[in-house]
Parts: C-alpha cells; sequence; structure tokens
C-alpha cells in the first residue's frame, strides 16, 4: 500500500505494467517489487524444491525469493530479480516454476513430502538401478524443482561490450563511494562510479537521517550535483561490478535497456571491462535474516527492506506490521513506520538488553519460533520467559545482522577475516592489489564512519597515484554504535529456511553434519547452500554459523566457501555480445566477390576469407556437374580463379636472399631476377611448414607467397627470424596480400586471353614456364607470374587490389568468349589432386619432406631452419606413411578424404592402419575417383592393392596405390 | 582500349551518419610503407623530412597532417600517407606500396571516443590519446591502426578484405551510442 506523502517517488508519473497477466500501476522509479508491494502483491513466486509460497524477502540484488520472469517469447528473460527490475510502460513480468499458477501450483506437493526431500535425499534414494539416474530420474526431479527457463528461441536483442578507463574506480554511491568519488573528482583524478541500482545513494535513499543539516537524500543529491558538473567523474548507475581480475581490471554489467520500452539500436545490456589503477570499494552490506520455523513466507521480510520500501518508495508493506531483530539499527524500522503511521503491533528483540521505545512495544530477550499463514504470514509465535503467544500480523520485519559486501575482495582467492564485535566476517586488506575498501562492506556501520572511510580511501589511493588532493571535511552523521548480540537459528520444531532460493534449512545443515560433512565447502555441496543464482548472498554466514554450531567448533575455525564472480548473474549474451550470427568474426571478402554473388557462387569459408566454391551454370543442380564442367574448361580451354587470398610477402634488402635461404630448404639466392621458384619451409623441428612460390623482382627484392591457411603463421615465423635469430641481417618484411588481386588464367587458351589484355603482348620464348615480371594490362601496371596450380599453361596474374573486380569480370568476359570461364574451390582441388599438388590437407603438421619424397629439396649446400632436426633418426624411415595417389579397381567408386587404409586381408581395426586419405575427388580428366594419401612405406608399394574404409560415410573401396602424380606426370602441358 | 574501372575499399558501404557521428571513407592518394634499413632511421627521417617536410615518426606517433602524413605503422615501420614516396627514399628504407592494401575510414563526431571504446580494449580518451597520436591494436578482432587526427576525429585502418566487417561493427556500435544518448533526452 502506498503511504501518501511519503518516499522519494512524489509527483512521479503512473507506469502501467503486468504481472501474471493483470494490469497494474506503478510509479516511475519504482521497482517490480516496490509496485507489487503498492498494489498489494505479497505472492510472487514459489520456491525452488518444495514450491512454497515466497513473496518478497530484500530490496535489493541480492533477493532470493522474488525472481520473475520479464517479457514473452523469444524476448522472455529468466530469473529477472524483481527487486532490481524497474518497471516500464508494458513491462510483462510473469511468476515461475509453478503450474498452473503462482497461486495454485500443484508442485506444492512437494512441501507435504518435505520429510523425504531433504539434502542428500536425491543421492540416496535414486540409485538403483544405476541406468534410470539419467534417464529418468534426473529429468523428472529437474522438471519439479528449478528456476526459470530460457525461451528456446534465438534471442533477437543486441547486447553491446565496451572497455573503460580510470584512475579510480568507486564501487557503491552510499555514503563511502560518494565521498571517494567526490575526493577524487575534485582532486581531478579520472574517477569512474558505479552503482548497480538505477538511483545513486545506497542505504541513504532508504534510512531517514541527517548528514550536515541535511536530509541524507538532499546530501545526495547535493554530492551527486557536484559529480556530475566534473568533466572527470563518469557517473555509472544500473552498473554492476560483476568480478575483480588481474592488473586493475574489473568486470561489470550495466542495464541499458533492460529497463525500458525497446528502442531501435539500444541494447539490452553491455558488459564492461574497467581498467582502473586504483578501487575504492563501497558496496555496503546485507542484511541476514534469522533462521526460525516457517520464516519463509510471503510478508516475511527483512527490517531494512521493509525501511526501503517506505522510506524510499513510500510504500508499506503492511498494515500491522511486528519486527523480529538481534540489533539496534532494527528498531529504526518500527521508529519509522510509526511515524509514517504504520501500526507496529510487536517489536521482540532475542536481546536482554535491548533498547526500549515509547512509539511501539517491545519484548526483550524474546525470540519468534513459528509463524503461520499459506499465501502472506497472518500470525508470529513469541517465546519468552511468559511462554509461547500468537500475535497477528501481515508483515514481519526481521534482522539478523549485517554481512558486510566483500565478495570483489575475494576474487583474486583472498579470505575474509572474523569480526566477533560484530559477529561478521570482513575484508582481508590488500587481497586484490589497488582496491581498498570502506564503510559497511568494511565492517564500518555508522554513517559518519562510511564518509570518513570513503574520503579517507580515496585520499590514499590519490597519494599512491601521485594526485595532490585536499582532505574534505567528513560531514556531521550519526555515528551510533552497532550493537549486535549473534543470533543465527531459534531452537525448535519446524523447518527453518537459511537460503530461500535453494530451500535449504538447519535441518538440512545439521544432516550434512551429522553425515561427515563437516567442511564448509562439502556443507555446500552436499546441501546445495549458496549455489543459486543469488549465491547465498543472504545465507551463507548464517549456514556456516549453524556448521560451526553443529560440528562444535568456532566459526573463523569453520571458515566460510569462496565467492567467485559474477557478483550479479550475467547473460551469456552480454559477455558474447557483438558476436551473434555473422559478426561472430570478421569476414574477409575478395574483389570479386560481388561478380562471383552475381554469379550464384556459393561460397565456402577459408580461414576469414570467402572464396567461391563452385559457378553453378544453367541446368546444373548439383556441385558435381559444375565442379566436374570447370576442371573440364580448365584442360581444354582457360579458366579463371581468384587465388588473392595466398599469402603475399614483401622481402627487401641486402640480406633478401640468405632469409630466404634460412628459412626455406631448398636455395633461392641463385634465383634469377625474372624468375620464379616453388620452395618448401621446414618448422625448426624438422616437419614442413608450407609450401608456395617465391619471385625474384630485383636483386634485392623477391615476392614469396604463402599457402592461404598458413599466411599469419609464415610472417609470425620470418619476424621471428628476423627479430629473434637474425636481428643483424638487413632484410625487411611487408605484408602485400591485401595490396594485389591476383588471378590464376589456367589452361591451353590462357596465353590467348592474356594477349588479349595486355598492353604488350607476350611471347612464349620471353614468358617461359616459372617467369616473372611486369606488365600493362588495360593501362594499369600489373604483375605477371608465369606459375600453374592447374598443371596447365597458367599465368597468375596481380593488379592493385582496387582494380580487382574490374579485371575479374574482363578476364571471365574473354574466358567466356573462348569456351572457357570462372572455377571455383573444388574443381581448384580436383586440378591440384591429379597433379599431384600438395595442399594443408597433406601439409597437416606430421608430415616431413622426406613422407612427400621431396627430401631432396633440402639442400645439402647450406644450412636452413628445421634441416638438423629433418634428419632425426626416425624421420627419414622407409616405414613411415608417405605421399601416394589411390585409384579404385573396378566399378568406379567413391573415395572420401578422413578413410583409413588396411591389407586386404587384415581385419579392419586400430592395430592394422595403415594410412590415411588426405585428399579425394572425382576426375572427370581421368574418369575416375582419385585420392591422395599418406600409406606406411607407400613410395616403394606402388601397384599394390589396398583397402579404403571410411566408417563415417560407409565407404569401403578397394584401391590400387599409384603415382601421387596422377596426370601428365612430365609436366608437359604446364611447361606449354 | 577499355580502361579497368577502380573501387575503393568501402565502396557502397559509406559515408554513414548517424547521430551527432560521422564515418567516412578516406582516401589518401598514395600509401607507403616505410621500413628503414639497418642502421638508416636518421638517414631517414632527414630524406623524408627534406622530400616531404615530415619526420618518421616516433612509436605510437604520427607527424604530418591531412594531405601527407607519416604514422607509426608497427615495429621499424611507418606509413606515409598521401604524397607517392620519393624514390631517394628507397636508399634508405624498403618501401612498399601499400595504397590498396587498407580501408581507411575517418570517425568524427562528440561521441567518437564512445565508439570506440566499444570495440577497441585500449585507452582512447583524449587525455591519454591526444592528437597524433597512433596505436596498432585490436578492432573487434580485426587488426587495425588507430590514429587520433582531430579533436574528435579518429582515423582507422584494417584490412581492405574486412571493409565490411569494419562497416558493419562501427555502425552498431554508433547505433547503440546515439540510442543511448537519445535516452537521456
Amino acid at each position: 500500500m502506498r503511504i501518501s506523502g511519503k518516499g522519494l517517488l512524489q509527483g512521479a508519473r503512473p507506469v502501467t505494467f503486468s504481472f501474471n497477466g493483470r494490469h497494474l500501476v506503478g510509479l516511475e522509479g519504482d521497482t517490480l517489487a516496490s509496485a507489487l508491494l503498492a498494489n498489494g502483491v505479497h505472492l510472487v513466486a514459489r520456491s525452488f524444491k518444495y514450491h512454497r509460497p515466497r513473496g518478497i524477502l530484500t530490496a535489493g540484488s541480492e533477493e532470493p525469493n522474488a525472481l520473475v520472469t520479464i517479457g514473452s517469447g523469444a524476448q522472455s528473460d529468466p530469473n529477472i530479480r524483481a527487486t532490481s527490475q524497474e518497471i516500464f510502460a508494458g513491462l510483462e513480468a510473469r511468476s515461475q516454476n509453478c503450474w498452473p499458477s503462482v497461486e495454485h501450483d500443484l508442485q506444492a506437493i512437494n512441501d507435504l513430502a518435505a520429510p523425504f526431500l531433504g539434502a542428500g535425499f536425491y543421492y540416496k534414494t535414486f540409485m538403483w538401478p544405476a541406468a534410470f539416474w539419467e534417464k529418468l530420474y534426473e529429468p523428472v526431479i529437474r522438471k519439479a524443482a528449478g528456476l526459470g527457463a530460457l525461451s528456446g528461441l534465438a534471442d533477437p536483442d543486441a547486447c553491446e561490450k565496451a572497455y573503460a578507463f580510470c584512475d579510480l574506480l568507486v564501487i557503491g554511491s552510499g555514503p563511502a563511494g560518494l565521498m571517494a568519488a567526490l575526493t577524487a573528482g575534485r582532486a581531478g583524478a579520472d574517477v569512474i562510479l558505479a552503482e548497480k541500482d538505477a538511483r545513486m545513494g545506497g542505504r541513504l535513499l532508504a534510512e531517514v537521517e541527517q548528514i550536515d543539516g541535511l536530509s541524507g537524500v538532499d546530501w545526495v543529491a547535493q554530492v551527486l550535483a557536484e559529480l556530475a558538473s566534473l568533466d572527470n567523474v563518469r557517473l555509472m548507475p544500473r552498473t554492476a561490478i560483476t568480478g575483480a581480475y588481474d592488473q586493475g581490471t574489473y568486470g561489470a554489467l550495466e542495464r541499458v535497456g533492460h529497463h525500458q520500452p525497446r528502442r531501435d539500436g539500444l541494447p539490452r545490456e553491455c558488459f564492461w571491462r574497467i581498467v582502473a589503477r586504483r578501487a575504492v570499494l563501497a558496496a555496503g552490506a546485507i542484511e541476514r535474516p534469522i533462521a526460525f520455523a516457517n520464516n519463509d513466507r510471503p510478508g516475511i521480510m527483512t527490517a531494512s527492506a521493509v525501511r526501503s520500501y517506505l522510506n524510499r518508495w513510500g510504500v508499506a508493506p503492511g498494515q500491522r506490521v511486528t519486527v523480529f531483530a538481534n540489533n539496534d539499527q532494527a528498531h529504526h524500522t518500527a521508529r519509522d513506520l510509526v511515524e509514517a503511521g504504520v501500526h507496529v503491533a510487536l517489536l521482540v528483540d532475542s536481546r536482554h538488553d535491548a533498547p526500549d521505545s515509547d512509539l511501539y512495544p517491545v519484548i526483550k530477550g524474546a525470540q519468534i519460533c513459528d509463524t503461520s499463514g499459506r499465501k502472506r504470514i497472518d500470525s508470529i509465535t513469541v517465546r519468552s520467559v511468559k511462554g509461547e503467544q500468537r500475535i497477528q500480523t501481515d508483515c514481519l520485519a526481521m534482522s539478523g545482522g549485517w554481512n558486510p559486501t566483500l565478495h570483489l575482495t575475494c576474487h583474486l582467492n583472498g579470505r575474509p577475516q572474523w569480526n566477533r564485535d560484530i559477529a561478521s566476517f570482513v575484508p582481508t586488506p590488500g587481497t586484490v592489489p589497488g582496491l581498498a575498501c570502506a564503510g559497511a562492506c568494511n565492517g564500518t556501520f555508522s554513517t559518519k564512519g562510511a564518509l570518513r572511510e570513503g574520503a579517507e580511501a580515496a585520499a590514499q589511493a590519490l597519494a599512491d597515484l601521485g594526485v595532490q588532493s585536499a582532505r574534505p571535511d567528513v560531514p556531521e552523521a550519526e555515528d551510533d554504535p552497532y550493537n549486535i548480540t549473534a543470533l543465527w537459528a531459534v531452537p525448535g520444531k519446524g523447518r527453518a529456511w537459511l537460503d530461500f532460493q535453494n530451500d535449504v534449512t538447519v535441518k538440512d545443515v545439521k544432516q550434512a553434519a551429522a553425515e561427515n560433512f563437516r567442511s564448509v565447502e562439502h556443507m555446500k555441496r552436499y546441501t546445495t547452500q549458496g549455489m543459486a543464482t543469488d549465491q547465498g548472498k543472504s545465507s551463507n554466514v548464517a549456514a556456516l554459523a549453524v556448521l560451526a554450531d553443529a560440528t562444535g567448533r568456532g566459526i573463523p575455525e569453520t571458515g566460510t566457501t569462496t565467492f567467485r564472480p559474477p557478483f550479479v548473474p550475467v547473460s551469456i549474451a552480454a559477455m558474447g555480445a557483438g558476436a551473434a550470427g555473422q559478426a561472430f568474426r570478421p569476414q574477409r571478402l575478395l574483389t570479386s566477390h560481388l561478380a562471383s554473388k552475381e554469379q550464384n557462387a556459393p561460397m565456402i569459408e577459408v580461414g576469414l576469407w570467402y572464396r567461391a566454391s563452385y559457378f553453378p551454370t544453367k541446368g546444373e543442380s548439383n556441385w558435381r556437374q559444375s565442379c566436374d564442367r570447370e576442371v573440364e574448361l580448365v584442360r581444354s580451354s582457360v579458366g579463371i580463379c581468384d587465388v588473392s587470398t595466398l599469402g603475399k610477402i614483401d622481402i627487401q634488402g641486402v640480406d633478401a636472399a640468405k632469409l630466404l635461404d634460412f628459412v626455406y630448404a631448398n636455395t633461392f639466392s641463385t634465383l634469377k631476377v625474372g624468375r620464379v621458384r616453388y620452395g618448401l619451409m621446414l618448422r625448426e623441428d624438422g616437419f614442413v611448414m608450407d609450401d608456395g612460390t617465391t619471385a625474384r623482382l630485383g636483386d634485392t627484392h623477391y615476392v614469396m607467397t604463402t599457402t592461404t591457411a598458413a599466411a599469419g603463421q609464415v610472417m609470425a615465423h620470418l619476424e621471428f627470424v628476423h627479430q629473434v635469430l637474425r636481428p643483424e641481417w638487413d632484410v625487411q618484411i611487408t605484408s602485400v596480400t591485401e595490396q594485389w588481386a591476383q588471378f590464376a588464367i589456367a589452361g591451353p587458351k590462357s596465353r590467348e586471353l592474356l594477349n588479349d589484355l595486355l598492353d604488350e603482348p607476350i611471347i612464349e620464348a620471353n614468358w617461359p614456364f616459372m617467369a616473372c615480371g611486369a606488365v600493362d594490362v588495360l593501362g594499369v601496371a600489373a604483375r605477371l607470374f608465369r606459375i600453374s596450380f592447374s598443371g596447365e599453361t597458367a599465368y597468375e596474374l596481380a593488379v592493385p587490389a582496387r582494380y580487382g573486380d574490374a579485371l575479374f569480370r574482363a578476364l571471365l568476359q574473354r574466358a567466356r568468349a573462348l569456351g572457357g570461364g570462372a572455377y571455383g574451390m573444388e574443381a581448384l582441388n580436383v586440378l591440384r589432386i591429379e597433379k599431384g599438388f600438395l595442399t594443408h590437407a597433406e601439409l597437416n603438421g606430421t608430415v616431413t619432406a622426406f613422407d612427400l619424397g621431396m627430401q631432396a629439396m633440402v639442400s645439402k649446400k647450406k644450412d636452413c631452419i628445421g634441416k638438423a632436426m629433418s634428419a632425426r633418426p626416425g624421420l627419414m624411415d622407409e616405414d613411415r606413411q608417405r605421399l601416394v595417389g589411390l585409384k579404385p579397381i573396378g566399378a568406379v567408386q567413391q573415395l572420401s578424404n578422413g578413410a583409413h587404409l588396411f591389407k586386404p586381408g587384415d581385419p579392419v581395426e586400430r592395430v592394422y592402419d595403415q594410412g590415411y586419405v588426405t585428399s579425394a575427388g572425382f576426375s572427370p580428366t581421368l574418369g575416375h575417383s582419385i585420392a591422395l594419401a599418406f600409406l606406411k612405406n607407400g613410395a616403394d608399394r606402388i601397384g599394390e592393392e589396398i583397402r579404403l574404409v571410411d566408417h563415417m560415410r560407409g565407404i569401403d573401396a578397394l584401391c590400387e596405390v599409384v603415382s601421387p602424380v596422377f596426370f601428365d606426370p612430365e609436366g608437359g602441358r604446364a611447361r606449354g | 582500349m577499355a580502361e579497368l574501372i577502380a573501387l575503393t575499399p568501402c565502396d557502397g558501404l559509406l559515408p554513414l551518419t548517424i547521430g551527432r557521428l560521422s564515418l567516412t571513407e578516406d582516401l589518401p592518394a598514395a600509401m607507403t610503407s616505410i621500413a628503414p634499413y639497418a642502421g638508416q632511421d636518421m638517414a631517414l627521417s632527414t630524406a623524408l623530412q627534406a622530400a616531404h617536410g615530415i619526420g618518421f615518426p616516433a612509436i605510437n606517433r604520427s607527424t604530418g597532417k591531412a594531405g601527407s602524413r607519416a604514422i607509426w605503422f608497427g615495429q621499424g615501420m611507418a606509413l606515409l600517407q598521401g604524397p607517392v614516396a620519393a624514390p631517394v627514399l628507397a636508399e634508405f628504407a624498403a618501401l612498399t606500396d601499400q595504397g590498396d592494401a587498407w580501408a581507411v575510414v575517418r570517425l568524427e563526431g562528440r561521441d567518437a571516443e564512445d565508439v570506440l571504446a566499444r570495440l577497441v580494449p585500449v585507452d582512447l580518451r583524449r587525455q591519454s590519446f591526444e592528437l597524433g597520436h597512433t596505436v596498432r591494436t585490436e578492432l573487434a578482432h580485426m587488426m587495425a591502426s588507430i590514429t587520433r587526427i582531430g579533436p574528435d576525429m579518429f582515423q582507422v585502418l584494417v584490412f581492405r578484405s574486412m571493409a565490411r566487417s569494419l562497416v558493419h561493427d562501427l555502425k552498431v556500435a554508433m547505433a547503440a551510442v546515439t540510442a543511448r544518448r537519445a535516452g537521456l533526452g
């Protein structure tokens, strides 16, 4: 119920939203939780395991009970805390983990079966038969227990990622955080103030107190106005710091569009990586519940949450409120309620020395031992020296004290320390380098103390950074002592909840101890305490206190479990922002891309590149038809293929030849200017790294080509050799892959086509096989290479990339006029298999020059990288798997790469494996399938029969071992 | 004789204006990488000064201005943008034509820093990345060269083949930054 004239939303605009299909009205600035309470809705959710009715426990991100799903269809977002979600026009929220409705949930029957569903129940009960666990028990249990579910549809909303940098990151905007930001901001440091709430101010928005004569809220407004006026301060509301990482890096999740109607371009959430030279943690504290029988009913809340709803949102969560506390601060709840005109029926304080009040009745040294009320609390049972009495109430505010929000200090494996005086863990200084704690998260619970520590922490951080700062005056504020006597659990019958979200009770923890799960880590896993989306924020300390009691140890000896990132749940969508669909990784498009798409060429991904797979023509219904035709046109007339993806590396300097001789197994210093040579490159360990051709353009100028796959690797290798192994050599290396668009022109009519384009025709005598040089093509300076990857008379013509599109079109037009056309990757592959040319299907990292039959290329006259290691015993054994060709025996059958080879008489088992196929395809030139393979002692088994087996594709074919060069073994066609 | 038609790397993709941000393609008349040979750094810088009026840039810095600029381009290398590199420079350095290798775009507007903060993991705020500062870094998984060429203006280079991905990623970030600003009224 909203109290008129109360709270900070005076004059706010009304907002219509829906909850479980019911249209409700709240105010702008409401959270879903405050709006529901204002509308008298207390039953919000069902519990995890027992499907107990649950309401709203807290007013912050630690909320364990009031989880809802917002949105619908593909845009539904489960497990959203009603206490964090702001309402907006059109917001749809609904309860989850209930059927048919939150009011009438059939699975509430689980609650009656509670005696059987305690900790460890599953492990003990569903053991036999073993196979049933995965197929029956687990699915049924998972269906019965749980939280909200994903829609199962692709997420249509975008998130974003971003980076930020600052001198000082202040985490939390309560009194400590504001003072820290103010101190650093005034000193001129770059400050980021991050606050997970929509509104800055922390507890000051929810308490009735004065700072320097102003109300807390007015003081906050004054400080925020000053901070907003400073260019060096960045205010980040709705931003939860989720983790502390190395080197002052912090993860953060910002709600950008999550709290408002959808708008084009606006991301839902932003995942930040903030790099801060120093940080002040001013995250406050979380009030802890007390465990007593049936303490989980709707209407039972933490005392501070009741104050928040009352003082910030102007909502009274009940008409007849009771309070249960073990500390002085909780008495403010009763005071504030009475002053707002709400009836406080009773304050029960477990301490005998609790303060009195003339505003409301107080019973000291008493405890609440039970409650009643199905969908909302209707009474409490108070146990005191006078015995037990039932008191009617519709809202119980409880406080077992406060736990400092020190989670981030544990993210780099730090452990907190127990402080007896406040019955809480406090941060251990220095556990996150560069991060200091201030205020309630440091165990300092008075406002004055928080203000002072915030200012001091910032001043210290500034001093560390060498920034001059004036120590600000600490404002006058409440400085009451924090009087508390620990109370974790009220003894008695009935289930007393510790972890509301995972339905873990005092009995469960005791059961764990009784079964010797005495370590806090074991207890956690046995009971599932602290494992849900709230990560036990409100339950961890109480649970381990109960464990300590059950095992007869103290709390410090029992210890606490580790807090890990993230501090609040982070959607995977936010962490993967920007990488959806085609944006998953960058795309590299060729200059011929558009023209190829116009020809309906399907694209195939080669690393980041997109290359045309084949160019279908009229009447072709599958890729094989296109591929066969393209192979034939290269063999009979002329084909055009974009080969720009091959790595091209410009090498210049007086020592360029030395570098090439060193990185290639064969010699390049003897190569004549205007000539190209095939080269084989070894890794340091003697295995083959890459192959390609290198052209000598001038005395001290070469251009190397690499395979597409190894372009980056070879470039890095050359840089390594140049910078680390041979820094004294005067040579410079530059990638020119992107500078040149390069096209293969292959086939008997290639020269005819070329001469139609070149400004000065070439003649065979001047351009023999493996020649290279400068030419002019349609007025553009170009490079021409007489090289062939198809075995035909072929050229590669390179022009500056700006002309790539136009040249490809011009080549295609002329090729067609000659009866040729474009060919894609499929045909390119068949052409090179027919010739036994290699790609990284063969150069797979496990083969040596010897295996390829190329040992003669490793020059005996000079040293090269990998030479010594390639001569290791075993790397040149006859018995190694070596390159061969395969052709099927008998009726034409399909061969496949990845298939394994066996002797015809051997069983098809791993131990009889003779080798494997690396490349295979149908050769239209030869009229049958062909394959390249590595076969044990292969080079010496030409003519033998071998059995090819591919279990994946169901292929079993008898093959003949042949030379890997199937077509034109003398190479006459290429020499033209 | 038919002339070949030249296309720019961002042909059909730019210009683009979203809110108060604009993205345009820059087309320097020429781009040449200059990598000094052993012991030639000083001689090269002098020759560069004589030929083009700009010195060889220090690490993470650029020299010159629009129309004639040299930007540090990685270990022992600068990229000369604008003038065709004077042939005399080849005495002191390896010169390589890169005029077609890079997509060059200019991001301009008061929120340009915020746009790049969504894609680039280094600190590009004005106080740490001043006019003329340059960096080789990653932009949405693409290796990039980024230079501040104005108070609210950045030049971004990625491989020519990645132009479409670059424009896509910048466009999404520009839209997101603009949508946020719209929300602030």
